[in-house]
Formats: C-alpha cells, structure tokens, sequence
C-alpha cells in the first residue's frame, strides 16, 4: 500500500539532522539505567535501539525527547547543544508504547495538534492533518475517535500526529509491541517506508530482534545502560561483537569446548575463533543454527556428532530441526527442501560450518530475548 | 430464529443461566427501590375520599407551602455541591500528585471514605458543643444561619465525598497525553486548557451532580443541627409523618417523598450520562 505523495509531503521542510549522544549518564537511585551512551545518528538515519527488558532503551529515548534530564553527557542535534532544552522546545516528534492518543479529540484533531498548539491557522492545520493521514493512510478515519479504531490504526494516527508538526527528530518507542504479529510486520515496514519518504532523522527502540534487523540502517544493542555494539543489521548479525550480542541477536547454540592456540575444539571439532586472544581453557563456543548441517542416518565414526531429531519447526523458506545429542539440544536451522529426509526419531550426524565463533563464559548471563 | 425450534420442550421457559445471577441484585432492586417508590407513589396518587386515583394531590408540590422546602433543599445542595466539588476536586488533585504509594495518601483516601460517610452529623455535634450558642468554647451566632451554618457542616461530608469520587478521574490521566502535549510544543497551561481540563469536565460536572444528590437526601445532619424547625424536604417529611396537624393534605408525606424521587431521578439520570463519557476516556 503505497499512498500517492503530494508535493508538500515529498518536499521535507526540514532536511534530516545529525542527532549526536555524547557520554549519557542517568542514574535512578541506586539503579544507573544509562552508563555513558554515545551515539551519532546520520542525517535521515534509522538507528534502532535493541537490548533486553531495563537495559535503557527507553532512557535514552526520552532523554533525547527531553522527558528526562541527563545527569551528564551532552546532546547535540545539527550541531545545536539542547541538553538543557525543555521538551517542549524540542521539535521532535514521538511516537509512545502504549496508546497515547486524545480520547476526547477525533482523528483528525490529534493530528492537528501541535499545530493547534503552535497557533497555526485552523485552514492550514487541517489540511496538514489531512496530508498526514493520507501518508499512513487513514484519510477515511479522520472523524473518528481513538476508541473507534484498532490498535494499529491509533498508531499511525500518533505517527502522523508526531510527524505533523516536521519535527527534526522522530522517536519512537515500542511503537509496535502491542499490536498482533502480521499488523505488526505490516506497519514496521509502512513505518519504515514513510521514514524514507520524509527524510527524518529516526530513533526506534525495540526489544524485538526481527523488528530492529528488518527495519534499521544501523543496530545498536544495548546492555546494562550501555551500547554494545552499533552496525548495520548485517554486520550485527553476522559478526557479533560480543558473546552478548551474539546471544541476544538471532538464536544461538551454546555448545562446551575447550579453546587452545586461538581455536575453540567442539565435539571433535575445531573452529577458528573471532577473537584469537581468548586464554587457553573450557569455554562455550556459540554456533549459529545456520552453521549446523545435518546428514541422515549414523556416519562413520559419529560419536559425540551423532543424535536424533526431535523436532522441526517449518518457517518457510527454511526450517529449523532441533536434535538430541544425548548430553545437549542443538538447533540447525536447513533450506526446507533438505528437511524432508529427516523425520523427528531420525537419526542424523551434525556438523559445523568452520565460521569464526564467539566463546562465552558459563557463568554469563542468558539474556531472554 | 430456526435454532431455537429444535430446543427441547420447556427448555424455553427455564431462565437462562446468564440472567440466574441477576437473581439477587433485582431481588435487593424490588425490595428497597422499586417497591417504596411503588407505595410512595401509590400514596401520592390516591384519592384521599372514596376510591379511586387522583393526581389533584400532586398540585401540593407547586404549593407555596412546599415549594419552600424544595427551594431551600436544591439552594442547600446546590451551594454545598459547587463548594464541596471545587474544594474537593483541588484536594484529590493534591492528593493524585503525591506520591502514589505514600502513607498520606492511604491516610486521606480512607479518611475522606469514612467522613464522607459520616462527617456531617459528627461535625454538627462537634459544633454544638463548642461553637454553638449553647458552646463551651465560643458562642457563634453564625452557627444557626440557615444556610450558611448548616452549609459549612454539610461540606464536612462533601469534600470527602469529592475526593472519593473525583481522584478515580484524576488518576485515570494517563502520563503519556502530559508528555505527548510537551513532545507537540505544549506548555503545562496549554496541557491543562486542551486536555487535562476537557477530560476531566464531565468527570467533574458528574460528581458535583452526585454531591447535589448527597446533600439532597442528607437528613440526620441538618436533624442534628436543628431538630425544631423544618428547613429542607426530608425534615418536613418527617415532620408530616410523625404529627398530623397543620398537614396541607393527608398524603403529604407521600407528595413530598414522591417530588424527592423524581428530583434525585432527574440528577443521577445526568450523573448516569457524564459518568459514561468519563468511563470512556478516563479508564
Ligand atoms: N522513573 C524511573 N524511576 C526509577 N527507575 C527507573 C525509572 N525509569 C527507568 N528506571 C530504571 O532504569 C533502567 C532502565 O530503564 P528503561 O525503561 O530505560 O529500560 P528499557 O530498556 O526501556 O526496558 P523495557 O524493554 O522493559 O522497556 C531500569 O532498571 C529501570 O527500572
Ligand atoms: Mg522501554
């Protein structure tokens, strides 16, 4: 669903802006929820941020939105320092969790008001309104109110709301966290395609790995108030930084191995490790499912690479089997056209694509995802 | 409907499950409303010689005698409703700013639950006793100005009764309309005029109603202030009850309990309504 773009929507008013987090600090009490977060995002750029529930997501978003105050660090947006601005001088337009909407305002006077605010003239205001809803596609709905219309439907009418007044920033929230699976993939990418469309300067917090890979220029994962690792969705994917990130981005095996002279030894397998200055010692190794292959029946020597299938999980173009090595469950994660020779019972011999892998130590923590 | 054609016989008589456990309320419904309100009405409409039904003792209602108690009874409610609902209303939003778990709070909401309960006949003892003309402490001769006197005790149970039914309203502002108003270049004073002030109108008008209505009906306290003479409706119904003379009609006490109910009818049929809207926004 593409809406036709008119002139005064295709021409951002406000070219998108270099955003800059300079060392962000914000303690609550005992619990520091931000432990110095930089972050520059690109003119135009959609950072997603990405970590587990009370890392800080939302800390920084709202530090940036000026609801909560830095305890240090900066903030620079185009070059201007507003970490002392109050939010409402701001200019940036957010989009919140949960649903924020006026109930005692239709569609179309939420829209307007930031306009309304700004005393803008009331012909202009609403045709602006009028603009917005046509870009999320809700013209039919402006004479609605929010209890009369579905979850993802109130929140693309706060997206035009928070984009009516050309903000220079866009945050958003969880925007989507509340809506049901397929409404959610849908409006992540009319999300996306309407962020391209206006040029903005994006924050999107997640916690949902999918939504931040699919909808990002760049990923940043967060940890405990801090970033862990910022790259394209692919890089973070693909290369993880940190075991952490390893772990909490995509699913991954945790397999015991031992690592010596820079290689990390598997069930008799040895693999090349990311980081070569890992100490010699016992170590998890961490595999993605997608460097797991399996052969049917019991090959050779199998031993400690031989199982069953217990089960497979169809996703579409791929499938993921999971197989009981005796000691541990491992996923792999196949095309499915290669799944159809392994029914659960089955037995099957594993390998290992020799990728370069993370090592975590036990005792760190498995952050649910 | 073709699906209830192949229900077995009788099964249509039975009650259906849903409506057994209305049972009770509608029982506890018949006993304490509709069947008073049936005898009182019965009372008022009866011919008062002979059989036969008769509205010409409604014509007591528009009666001078009697439209002094009603005008004092909503000019009573009406001033202690306006009064109690401000005072009430700034009190809850003090009470909903503070902190939410705090001991203060606790001790308010529990005390205004209690007070509004209960405050006014203690409060008009209170008065007695030591403001009163016949007072230990002070003589205040202010005390028995109707209805300034009587108006000052009866927002002793008002203002409870505000914070009781008002800071439900408050609470239910959602944090996110303040932040999304400042995200959209708001001022706090621009908050409160396009927002927090529409939202909590009807919430606000609902609850003066209720107060109205409290006050209305309130007999013991206005009994306790002054026993002697009959000010407001109740008290003369009681008046009219207990002593047969100078009765304007035999069935005065029905008339009058029966322009009592439509009133109260009238106003909690308007509290029914904006306390819908409130329901919707302020959930
Ligand atoms: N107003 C507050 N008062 C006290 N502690 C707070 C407050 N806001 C956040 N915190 C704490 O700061 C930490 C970071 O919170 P934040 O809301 O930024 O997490 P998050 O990453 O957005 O998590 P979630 O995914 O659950 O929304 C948490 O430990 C949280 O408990
Ligand atoms: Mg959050």
């Amino acid at each position: 669903m593409t809406s036709p773009v008119t002139d005064a929507q295709a021409a951002p008013t406000r070219a998108g802006v270099r955003v800059r987090l300079d060392g962000l600090r914000r303690r609550y009490g005992a619990v520091t929820a931000l432990d110095g977060v930089d972050l520059t995002i690109e003119p135009g750029e959609l950072v997603a941020l990405l970590g587990p529930s009370g890392c800080g997501k939302t800390t920084t978003l709202r530090l940036l939105a000026g609801l909560e105050d830095a305890d240090e660090g900066r903030i620079t947006v185009g070059g201007r320092d507003i970490t002392r601005l109050p939010a409402s001088k701001r200019d940036m337009g957010m989009v919140f969790q949960a649903y924020s909407l006026f109930p005692h305002m239709t569609v179309r006077e939420n829209v307007a008001f930031g306009l309304r605010l700004r005393r803008a003239p009331r012909a202009g205001r609403d045709r602006r309104a009028l603009e917005m809803l046509e870009l999320v596609g809700l013209t039919q709905q402006a004479d609605r109110y929010a209890h009369q219309i579905s979850g993802g439907q109130q929140q693309r009418v706060a997206l035009a709301r928070a984009l009516a007044i050309q903000p220079t920033v866009l945050l958003l929230d969880e925007p989507l966290s509340a809506l049901d699976a397929k409404v959610r993939a849908q409006l992540r990418d009319q999300i996306r395609r309407i962020q391209l469309e206006v040029g903005i300067t994006t924050l999107f917090v997640t916690h949902d790995q999918e939504e931040a890979l699919a909808i990002a220029d760049r990923v940043g994962v967060m940890k405990e108030g801090r970033i862990e690792q910022l790259g394209p969705p692919t890089e973070v994917y693909s290369r993880p930084a940190t075991p952490f990130v390893a772990e909490f981005v995509g699913l991954t095996n945790r397999l015991a191995g031992e690592v010596r002279g820079g290689q990390v030894t598997v069930r008799g397998m040895t693999l090349p490790l990311v980081d070569q200055a890992v100490p010699d010692g016992p170590a998890i190794a961490l595999v993605r499912p997608e460097a797991v292959t399996l052969a049917s029946g019991v090959a050779g020597a199998g031993g400690a690479l031989a199982g069953s299938v217990i089960g497979v999980t169809f996703l579409g173009a791929t499938s993921r089997v999971s197989v009981d090595l005796g000691d541990t469950t491992v996923l792999a994660q196949l095309p499915t056209s290669e799944v159809g020779s392994l029914p659960p019972g089955g037995h099957v011999t594993l390998a290992i694509r020799p990728d370069p892998v993370l090592v975590a130590q036990d005792s760190q923590a498995v952050p649910e995802a | 409907m073709s699906a209830s054609g192949a229900r077995p016989v009788g099964a249509g008589r039975r009650i259906p499950l849903a409506w057994a456990g209305v049972i009770p309320f509608l029982g506890y419904l018949g006993v304490f409303l509709l069947l008073p309100t049936g005898i009182v009405l019965w009372g008022a409409i009866r011919a008062q010689h002979g059989p036969g039904l008769t509205l010409s003792g409604l014509k007591l209602l528009v009666s001078p005698t009697v439209r002094f108690y009603f005008v004092n009874s909503i000019e009573l409610s009406g001033i202690t409703a306006v009064m109690g609902a401000l005072l009430g209303a700034i009190l809850a939003y003090a009470i909903a700013t503070g902190n939410p778990d705090g001991l203060i709070r606790r001790v308010y909401i529990a005390g205004s639950g209690v007070l509004a309960q209960f405050g006014g006949v203690t409060l008009a003892f209170a008065f007695l006793a030591t403001v009163g003309p016949a007072g230990i402490l002070m003589h205040a001769s202010w005390y028995f100005d109707y209805p300034q006197g009587i108006g000052l005790i009866y927002l002793y149970f008002q203002i409870p009764l505000m914070v009781v039914v008002f800071l439900p309203a408050i609470d239910g502002l959602k944090i996110q309309w303040r932040e999304a108003t400042a995200n959209l270049g708001g001022s706090t004073w621009q908050y409160w005029r396009h927002v927090g002030v529409p939202l909590l109108r009807p919430a606000f008008f609902g609850a003066t109603l209720l107060l109205f209505a409290n006050a209305l009906s309130a007999f013991a306290t206005i009994q306790a202030w002054d026993n002697q003479i009959a000010y407001v409706v109740p008290q003369q119904i009681n008046t009219s009850i207990i002593s047969e003379v100078g009765l304007a009609s035999p069935n005065e006490p029905q008339i009058l309990a029966l322009g009592m109910i439509i009133l109260v009818a009238v106003v909690m049929t308007g509290y029914a309504l904006l306390q819908r809207r409130t329901a919707r926004w302020l959930r």
